[in-house]
């Protein structure tokens, strides 16, 4: 098998999250697809990694988890007090961006 | 090791065999996380995934990564994530329903473009060759990954440390709220409790036992629920199931099979025909 | 010496601001004070002009450089003077008849409430008249050019509360600013030509540039001229101009300003040598109005009107004359300084017979006055004399010279011109023989005037009559002291040149022809004015006297085409704005706005549907990425 599947199965999944995005009102289930693009993300970079030959690919896959986790504990904050606010959970209730 | 070692340079059947099955999973899982209704279901579809894509890792010489994907991401992220969708109703089931028009045709739209144009170009690249980690490794994946961390990556890895603080901040300040008003002492609270209607314990729910889940109300007597047996917070979300409708067709069920069993036939009880005027 | 040359303008500067500004006390002395200041300015010209007669003739070109007015890199404007022999003989001309009409309007506006006033305008007027003619440069003189203007305006709107006046001070005006527009544009192509608007620099280099651009620049000071001195087709200011009081008649629209146009053009004389159409349209020009004055001249019976016509009349001999080139340029100037004298006097005598009764100027209600006025009837006459030609007078020297230099252009030209100027010549002596006779012959058609006083013919206070006989000696004298021995031909020919032109007929014939058309015309005034009495109302007349009693339509002329003209191109203007333009700008606006209205729904605040156009955005960079490195 050619490791390039790994490439394939990456953007495949990166693309279900983002279609996961677009198609979901709950903002966590919106919040788990961003996991799953960035999780493809950090697939294609370890893939990368052993294409190359060297470890910048995981670095940079591992600084991706970090900024991940940061990102879901404001995210979870935000969705906490935004579910506080509104009683909701949706991100179609927040359309509050408009004339 | 050897063994790992190897299957990062050159792709054995085994790793075939187990890309081509715990792939084909992980996709299944990914589109599972978007499809189901319970966002606690997606919360584990997307926890499988992710083990799969840590399996994978491993697979492909990220050792580090590997456990790093299973301890902290699947471990420690998924759960917050539980915790939240705790929070927020674990019973609450999405509707699938799209509201915005045409947007699920876009989404669906631009997602198969996009996945197309990603195929495309990832197929036109010419990455046929692959270097293996065997020599980035040989002097073992964490010792590596350590290195290059604390030389050349080192003040990325600082500046994240920075940001992971900042989101710690970031979060509490989010969530935190400012007491508007004195809280109530447990004196007042109790004098309060004298004085309502209600100086006994409210009600347990779930009269019947047939449920005792915490949102389902309480029966009285009379079949009706009563909302002072489920929690203020539920109440006030409107998360209360009512079962009386149920209960009472259960109990005429079972009225209904005893009646049949002890030959009484069709002849209706009164109590039934007090039912039925209700 | 010639620092004294700016003293010439700064005398009557002075008194303008000082009578202008000096408010009420001066009431008493303003009109002193005045004239004191332009007979100051006469004397220095005299002074100055005794410095310059003792010089060769190569040397009497004074220049004093004052200031640098805008002193900028390429564009130079200074304010310096230059006196030379032209020069020289208008600021005596002006500061001359000026301080005369000074001492005349003394008496003449003594019963006038606003007399301090009007000798500051009056000075403001000689200030920026001799401003125009010792100008160095170009654009000094379009400073003096428009001082004149102003003050020509100020001065006809005299009589503000008159109505007609105001209008016509107002026509004068705008009448003007075509003529003043001429002389910008002159200016502007002299500097994008030559770089300069200094006569030093521009006129020696004339004949560099090419003959289009120059006949350009001509034609444009033709223009200017024409506003100026009342020429056709901008002529229809000056008739109604005698609203203004009778001296300043006499003064600005007689003997001095109106003949800034002739100045003008025969400073700029090289230019027009060096275009020959241009040249030709001068002496068209000229032609015309003096056709056209002279028949106006005739139907008048408001003795200022007819003798505005007069005036339109002889300065289109001069402009006649400045047409023909070098052959005309010094009979030009001859001609306008006798002129100068005698229209000068003639307008002053109109103004005192005005004087003697209660303002009328109908000279149907004139007549047999000469009893009465004695002096004024003999300076009149005198003038009168002068100006039809009548031999030994200043008219003669000089009019005679014109229709001999006109017939000397040679050709058909000067056929047809000569022809034109003998018949000036005959009409002349008819409209002034008319004028004589209506108002100083004949008996008596005095009428109350309008509050019932009957009129009594008195003979006017002395200030006013000896400016009048100083005019008539200039009137008798001048021509025979300027034309025996061809002393101003020699004087002037320096800077103007002379050419002596190639007559078909000798000069005696021409003298003789003028006697022959002078005899006619006196001849037939006589047999209608002379020998019949007056009727007291006009007779209704020809269709061409009733045509030169309207100004031979001009008004009618200027308000069917420039008016109605204006009128229908602005209504376009306005159809098309409205239509065109605002229909552009508004069916833009409306396009945006509702292109903007339907893009509004596209900010529908789902933050899904933001999410799916950012995600085509990146599936449409990705295609445009592979794209490009297919391609």
């Amino acid at each position: 098998m050619n490791p390039v599947n790994y490439l394939y199965l990456a953007s495949l999944l990166f693309t279900i999250g983002a279609a996961g995005v677009l198609i979901r009102r709950n903002a966590i289930v919106v919040f788990m697809c961003v996991e799953l693009m960035l999780n493809a993300c950090n697939l294609a970079f370890v893939a990368f990694s052993r294409m190359h030959g060297n470890l910048d690919g995981q670095i940079i896959a591992f600084f991706t988890m970090v900024v991940a986790a940061a990102e879901v504990v404001v995210g979870l904050a935000i969705i906490v007090s935004l579910f506080r606010a509104r009683h909701s959970a949706s991100v179609d209730d927040a359309s509050l961006m408009k004339l | 090791m050897t063994g790992l070692a190897a299957a990062a340079t050159t792709t054995s059947t085994g790793e075939a065999l187990q890309f081509w099955v715990l792939g084909t999973v992980a996709v299944i899982g990914a589109l599972s996380t978007v499809l189901m209704r319970r966002a606690v279901h997606s919360a584990l579809c997307l926890a499988g995934t992710m083990i799969i894509l840590a399996v994978f890792y491993l697979a492909n010489g990220a050792y580090f990564l590997g456990i790093v994907q299973i301890v902290v991401y699947t471990g420690a992220i998924m759960m917050l994530f539980l915790f939240v969708v705790m929070l927020v109703g674990v019973t609450a089931a999405d509707s699938l329903q799209e509201t915005i028009k045409g947007q699920r045709w876009l989404a669906v739209a631009c997602g198969l473009g996009f996945g197309v144009l990603l195929i495309a170009g990832i197929g036109n690249a010419s990455l046929t060759h692959f270097n293996g980690l065997g020599q980035a490794n040989a002097a073992g994946n964490v010792q590596g990954l350590a290195t290059l961390i604390f030389t050349k990556y080192v003040f990325a890895f600082e500046i994240t440390g920075a940001l992971l603080i900042t989101a710690a901040v970031g979060a509490m300040v989010l969530t935190h709220r400012e007491r508007t008003e004195r809280a109530a002492t447990q004196r007042e609270m109790s004098e309060a409790r004298t004085r309502s209607s209600h100086l006994p314990p409210l009600p347990a729910p779930g009269v019947y036992a047939r449920h005792n889940a915490v949102d389902v109300a309480g029966l009285l007597p009379d079949g009706t629920p009563s909302e002072l047996t489920v929690m203020q917070t539920l109440r006030q979300r409107g998360q209360i199931r009512d079962v009386s409708s149920e209960a009472l067709a259960d109990l005429k069920a079972l009225e209904q099979r005893s009646e049949d069993r002890l030959g009484r036939g069709h002849d209706s009880s009164p109590r039934e025909e007090e039912e039925a005027a209700k | 010496m010639e620092n004294l040359i700016a003293l010439l303008v700064a005398a009557p500067l002075l008194g303008a601001v000082v009578l202008l500004c000096g408010g009420r006390r001066l009431d008493r002395i303003g009109h002193l004070l005045g004239t004191v200041l332009a007979a100051a300015s006469f004397v220095i010209g005299a002074v100055l002009f005794v410095d310059m007669l003792g010089k060769g003739a190569e040397e009497r070109t004074f220049t004093q450089h004052l200031f640098s007015w805008v002193p900028v890199e390429g564009f130079q404007a200074d304010v310096g003077f230059q006196l030379d022999q032209l020069s020289m003989t208008f600021v005596l001309l002006i500061s001359g008849v000026g301080t005369l009409i000074h001492i005349y309007s003394i008496g003449y506006m003594e019963h006038d409430e606003r007399r301090r006033r009007f000798f500051g305008y009056l000075n403001l007027f000689v200030a920026a008249m001799l401003l125009l003619v010792i100008a160095d440069n170009y654009l000094l003189l379009y400073v003096g050019w428009e001082g004149v203007g102003l003050a020509s305006y100020l001065l006809i709107g005299f009589w503000q509360h008159k109505p007609s006046a105001a209008t016509a001070a107002k026509k004068a005006f705008l009448v003007n600013r075509v003529g003043d527009m001429g002389l910008s544009i002159a200016i502007m192509l002299m500097f994008t030509t030559f770089g300069t608007f200094a006569f030093g620099s521009v006129l020696p280099s004339a004949t560099d540039a090419s003959e289009g651009k120059l006949t350009a620049i001509g034609l444009m000071l033709l223009l200017a001229a024409c506003g100026k001195s009342a020429q056709v087709p901008l002529q229809s200011w000056l008739g109604d101009a005698m609203e203004g009081p009778t001296p300043v008649s006499a003064l600005i629209h007689a003997a001095t300003m109106v003949t800034a146009g002739v100045y003008l053009i025969v400073r700029s004389g090289v230019i027009f040598n060096a275009a020959p159409d241009a040249q030709t349209a001068v002496t068209v020009v000229g032609a015309v109005t003096l056709l056209f004055g002279a028949i106006v001249g005739c139907a008048k019976d408001d003795i200022k009107k007819a003798l505005a016509g007069s005036t339109m009349s002889q300065i289109g001999y001069m402009i006649l004359a400045a047409g023909l080139g070098p052959i005309g340029y010094v009979f030009a100037i001859m001609h306008l300084v006798t002129h100068g004298f005698f229209k000068a006097g003639l307008f002053l005598g109109a103004g005192s017979v005005m004087h003697g009764m209660n303002d009328e100027v109908d000279m149907r209600k004139y007549g047999a006055l000469r009893k009465y006025m004695p002096i004024t009837f003999a300076t009149f006459g005198l003038g009168y004399l002068a100006i039809i030609g009548f031999p030994g007078l200043s008219g003669f020297f000089s009019k005679d010279k014109i229709i001999e230099a006109a017939f000397a252009k040679g050709g058909t030209e000067g056929w047809i011109l000569g022809g034109v100027a003998l018949l000036g010549a005959a009409i002349t002596a008819f409209y002034m023989t008319r004028v004589m006779l209506m108002t100083f012959f004949g008996e008596k058609r005095w009428e109350n005037d309008a509050d019932g006083n009957q009129p009594h013919p008195h003979e006017s206070p002395r200030s006013m009559t000896i400016p009048m006989i100083v005019l008539a000696f200039g009137s008798v004298f001048a021509g025979g002291i300027f034309g025996v021995g061809d002393r101003f031909l020699k004087w002037l020919e320096p800077v103007t040149g002379h050419a002596e032109g190639d007559s078909p007929v000798s000069a005696m014939t021409v003298t003789a022809a003028t006697m022959v058309v002078l005899v006619i015309g006196v001849g037939i005034a006589w047999a209608v004015y002379g020998r019949r009495p007056v009727p007291a109302v006009a007779p209704r007349g020809s269709l061409l006297t009733r045509a030169a009693r309207r100004d031979l339509l001009q008004d009618d002329f200027n308000h069917v085409v420039l008016v109605r003209g204006g009128e229908h191109l602005t209504r376009s203007l306005v159809y098309v704005d409205h239509t065109l333009v605002d229909g552009v700008v508004n069916g833009t606006a409306a396009s945006v706005g509702g292109l903007s209205g339907r893009l509004r729904k596209l900010q529908n605040g789902y933050a899904r549907t933001y999410a799916v156009s950012m995600f085509g955005g990146a599936a449409i960079i990705i295609a445009a990425t592979l794209l490009m490195r297919a391609v």
